[in-house]
């Protein structure tokens, strides 16, 4: 019986062994990939490669200040066009629960989440590119269809989370509709909605696909959104693949921002959903 | 009120934007994609011609497949390409396209081989049988017998080839074609092949990355891309039997074609020359003969035929130092002539 | 008068009211439009190979673009290779991530550090895993090969399936951990009563309680595996032939659906061979989406039960 008892205690124990074990060691490729990025990044980083596009190949130097313009705008531009729509989508799957309509918007946003970027990327090229020509326009574009479900499911589901009791204590005040949602439910909301917005930015700095065929690149620092434009990941892929050492060092560096960026941004969300949890 | 703000000024910018993208439409720059086999010399040419004269020109080397292709569907101002179009991509486009040469260079024969100083020499034959897979080791008696008196290591042979359509790639098989039934049959000459071993590289840059990185690969690559990397290259054997090493001389000897056709098309692989080097090519600027297409203006045909004139001009000063060879006076004349031809509207442009 | 203003006020206000309805209908019919107008570009531009090639297309072995061959069987079995390496890998590490924030260490620092760290690694790009892998990973893993005897071409299906494992544990840690806590506590007490270990207990309540849950946070994770593009692009070694042997196809180089579009959708010159490329996208398209489909059902059920 002792025996038994001991046998059930060990395989206990083991087991909360064998779990932390597995637990924990998905860890460490995360810090040696961090570690080993701002080891290579951070010496690259100076003011000279923030403000100068790359050399010419085989020369020494230069920067990658289109690209980081280039991200810029595109990342901008995209957030402008989805987060709006998000947002009023995100609004009516919230206020709208069991209709046809959000039924099958629903549907529509579990499939856009599901699309692999790539064939967003290929869309994006015969809805505008074909017509238009590659320019940083058609890669905001291509990145704000991947920002909206993310948009759309958090704003719904902030807005779901909120007390019902709010909004009907606000409509029997006799206040229509339209400025109980914007300026009584989305305001309450507004944590929720941002930590969303963030986090979808977060998601689509980082994108390369979509871009390979839309915003194609640029060498040079162009500001014009009509136009083909660098972006930091697209210069990583095409720098990271190269032979040139110089071309390396400009991916590390690049790299190393884009990482900073994409922490702070997950870092900023986490800020937000904590205040926003106490508030609640 | 906050939300109702930012959404007013979402809309607000959204119209900035689209006001701005159009009035921006037509601006001070051009938009080339195409060869990486000439990107380190359009690259630099580029940017000087940025320097000089405010024109900046956007070049993409994605491939020479990829800037015919981007030439067809009209969404750049030229394409760069190593290898003429073939009937069927001449049958798609369906109107002129000028083949204007740039300047000429060699596919360069890269490897990797550790420990390894001496010189590496290879016979079309054994390049055929690495390529197809059938030698598989550095230490194979069949390049042995190419490299007397040197010692070759055992080590697999891990072949490097393109990923994407290129004309790196047809200038490469285009000499397996010639110069190896087997590998005319079983594979043939094209920009984009059924590899039948190894490794695909992204672009020359591409490949010329894996072979740095892979001990014991073996990869082919434009001249400019192994000298700027201090990788090593093998001597290959030409026509007439001698090895010999891609240099900007050996380069410049097999692209002196004394009859060059009219419109400039020509294979330059597998030269008569006793001296030349035998996997050479001229790398073209593509353009549609008439530049009146879709809405574009006169302004814009007009800054790309002066861009594609200075190419052929001063911007061949920058050849050599890449190792390019530039082009001859012969070929200089029928390129000019080239350029002369193309309309706007059906008036000559320059 | 004053009755009039009134009414007047709320008659706007009864327009705005409408007319913000309306808006809220209008966008979010703009995503159905959006979502179907994608499927439907793929198909139509992928007409011509489906036309010309037939179902055989899914299971043709060569892909030689100069004969006008197309077959998408090596990238199937690439992109197939791939995944579910990657998942069988991930999937020890993502449901013990799963049970130990869900039930051993429920709050606290540790807790907390663990759960954000699990989150990071979901949110660094995949460009910069597939750089770093390029550089560190790949010569380590040519070495391996070197002392197991294959081919040592350091990138391959096996080094892009261990850099796949590892973006893909984030997805099915957090649903687990989500799932894992939500399981009654009543059930687990009853258990406890009866003298089980607290390893009795996960092994005969929870697992079993959260198996559907489980089951789906793996298809979602597997969903973004299939789709992944670029750090597989950058390491599997780009090449459309198959191997000859199951170890030649597994540590050798290879090609998945997405990867081969990334390569050669900007340069496919013939219009059957650009075609061909769409038509895997249509086919990519319609398994990552039926996956994800699925895994979301099974959640949802899950959660209102």
């Amino acid at each position: 019986m002792d025996a038994r008892i001991g046998i059930r205690n060990s395989k206990n124990i083991l087991f909360k062994a064998v779990i932390v074990f597995f637990a924990f060691v998905v860890t460490i490729p995360l810090i040696i990939v961090l570690l080993y990025i701002i080891k290579q990044g951070v010496m690259q980083v100076n003011w000279h490669f923030l403000t100068h596009i790359p050399a010419p190949e085989g020369e020494k130097g230069g920067g990658i200040a289109n690209a980081l313009v280039g991200s810029f705008f595109i990342i901008i531009i995209a957030s402008v066009v989805a987060i709006p729509i998000g947002i009023l989508t995100g609004i009516y799957l919230s206020e709208n629960p069991g209709t046809k309509l959000s039924y099958y918007t629903g549907l529509c946003v579990d499939i856009l989440q599901g699309v692999p970027s790539i064939v967003v990327g290929i869309v994006v090229y015969f809805w505008l590119v074909k017509p238009l020509g590659f320019s940083g326009f058609s890669g905001s574009m291509a990145l704000a269809i991947m920002m909206l479900p993310i948009v759309i499911r958090s704003t719904e589901q902030t807005l779901l989370l909120l007390p019902p009791s709010l909004k009907e204590a606000a409509l029997s005040l006799g206040v229509p509709y339209y400025r109980v949602i914007l300026k009584v439910i989305v305001p309450c909301g507004f944590a929720g909605i941002l930590s969303g917005i963030i986090l979808s930015i977060a998601r689509i700095i980082g994108e390369t696909a979509p871009l390979l065929f839309t915003a194609l690149g640029n060498s040079f620092l162009s500001t014009n959104m009509a136009k083909p434009m660098e972006s930091l990941p697209h210069l990583i892929f095409t720098y990271a693949t190269s032979p040139y050492d110089d071309q390396h060092d400009l991916a590390w560096g690049a790299s190393f921002i884009l990482l900073m960026f994409v922490l702070t941004l997950n870092l900023f969300t986490k800020f937000i959903t904590k205040k926003w949890n106490i508030q609640l | 009120m906050k939300v109702v703000k930012s959404l007013q000024l979402a809309i607000v910018a959204l119209a900035c934007i689209c006001t701005t993208l159009s009035a921006s439409a037509q601006d001070n720059t051009l938009l080339g994609a195409g060869s990486t086999f000439v990107n380190p010399l359009f690259t630099k040419i580029f940017s000087e011609y940025d320097a000089a004269y405010h024109v900046k020109v956007n070049y993409q080397a994605i491939g020479s497949g990829g800037g015919i292709l981007q030439l067809t569907n009209k969404t750049v101002d030229f394409g760069g390409s190593d290898a003429p179009l073939n009937d069927e991509q001449a049958k798609k486009i369906g109107v002129p396209v000028l083949h204007i040469p740039m300047a000429a260079g060699a596919v360069v024969i890269s490897y990797n081989l550790p420990g390894f100083t001496g010189k590496l020499k290879l016979d079309g034959k054994n390049l055929a049988d690495i390529y197809l897979g059938k030698i598989t080791n550095w230490n194979s008696p069949e390049i042995a017998a190419a490299n007397k008196g040197v010692k070759l290591p055992d080590m697999p042979i891990v072949v490097i080839h393109r990923s994407d359509g290129s004309g790196t790639s047809f200038i490469f098989t285009d000499y397996l074609t010639k110069v190896n039934a087997d590998w005319a049959s079983k594979v043939g000459k094209a920009s984009a092949v059924n590899w039948p071993a190894g490794l695909g590289g992204k672009g020359n840059a591409g490949v010329e990355g894996l072979v740095k990185q892979t001990p014991g690969a073996i990869g082919y690559v434009e001249l400019a891309y192994a000298v700027q990397n201090k990788m090593p290259y093998a001597d290959v054997k030409n026509k007439a039997g001698q090895f010999i090493t891609p240099t900007l001389a050996s380069t410049t000897l097999s692209s002196n074609v004394s009859t060059l056709p009219a419109d400039a098309i020509v294979s330059l692989t597998n030269t008569d020359n006793p001296k030349g080097y035998p996997i050479t090519s001229f790398t073209w600027a593509l353009i549609y003969k008439e530049q009146k297409y879709g809405d574009r203006s006169a302004d814009r045909a007009k800054t790309l035929l002066k861009l594609l004139w200075y190419n052929i001009h001063e911007g061949q000063k920058d050849c050599e130092p890449l190792n390019y060879a530039p082009l001859s006076k012969s070929a200089l004349k029928i390129a000019e002539k080239i350029l002369k031809s193309a309309t706007y509207d059906g008036k000559a442009i320059l | 008068m004053e009755n009039n203003k009134r009414l007047d006020l709320s008659y706007t206000q009864m327009k705005w009211d409408t007319a913000f309805k309306r808006i809220l209908i209008f966008i979010s019919g703009i995503l159905l439009v959006l979502v179907v107008g994608i499927l439907i570009t793929l198909i139509i531009q992928s007409m011509p190979s489906i036309k010309a090639l037939g179902i055989k297309y899914l299971w043709g072995k060569v892909w030689d673009p100069v004969s006008n061959i197309y077959g998408a069987y090596p990238f199937l079995i690439g992109t197939l290779l791939t995944s579910f390496t990657a998942l069988i890998i991930s999937i020890p590490f993502s449901i013990a991530i799963g049970i130990y924030l869900g039930e051993y260490n429920t709050k606290g620092w540790l807790s907390n550090l663990l759960k954000n760290t699990i989150e990071l690694i979901a949110a660094v790009p995949s460009i910069i895993y597939g750089f770093w892998a390029l550089f560190v990973l790949v010569p380590i893993i040519r070495t391996f090969e070197t002392k197991i005897g294959v081919q040592p071409y350091g990138v391959g299906v096996f080094t892009s399936s261990i850099v796949l494992a590892v973006m893909i544990i984030p997805y099915a840690a957090s649903l687990g951990t989500s799932l894992i806590r939500m399981v009654p506590s009543p059930l687990k007490e009853g258990a406890y009563a009866l003298g089980a270990t607290r390893f009795e207990v996960i092994r005969s309540v929870i697992l079993p309680y959260t198996r559907s849950g489980l089951f789906a946070g793996i298809l979602l994770s597997l969903g973004r595996a299939l789709g992944e593009t670029m750090a597989v692009t950058m390491l599997i070694g780009n090449t459309s032939a198959i191997a000859d042997s199951f170890k030649n196809i597994f540590f050798g180089p290879g090609n998945t659906m997405a990867s081969v579009i990334a390569n050669e959708f900007a340069e496919a010159d013939h219009t059957l061979y650009f075609s061909a490329l769409i038509e895997l996208g249509l086919v990519l398209f319609f398994v990552t989406v039926i996956i994800n489909l699925i895994g979301k059902r099974i959640i949802t059920k899950y959660t209102n039960n």
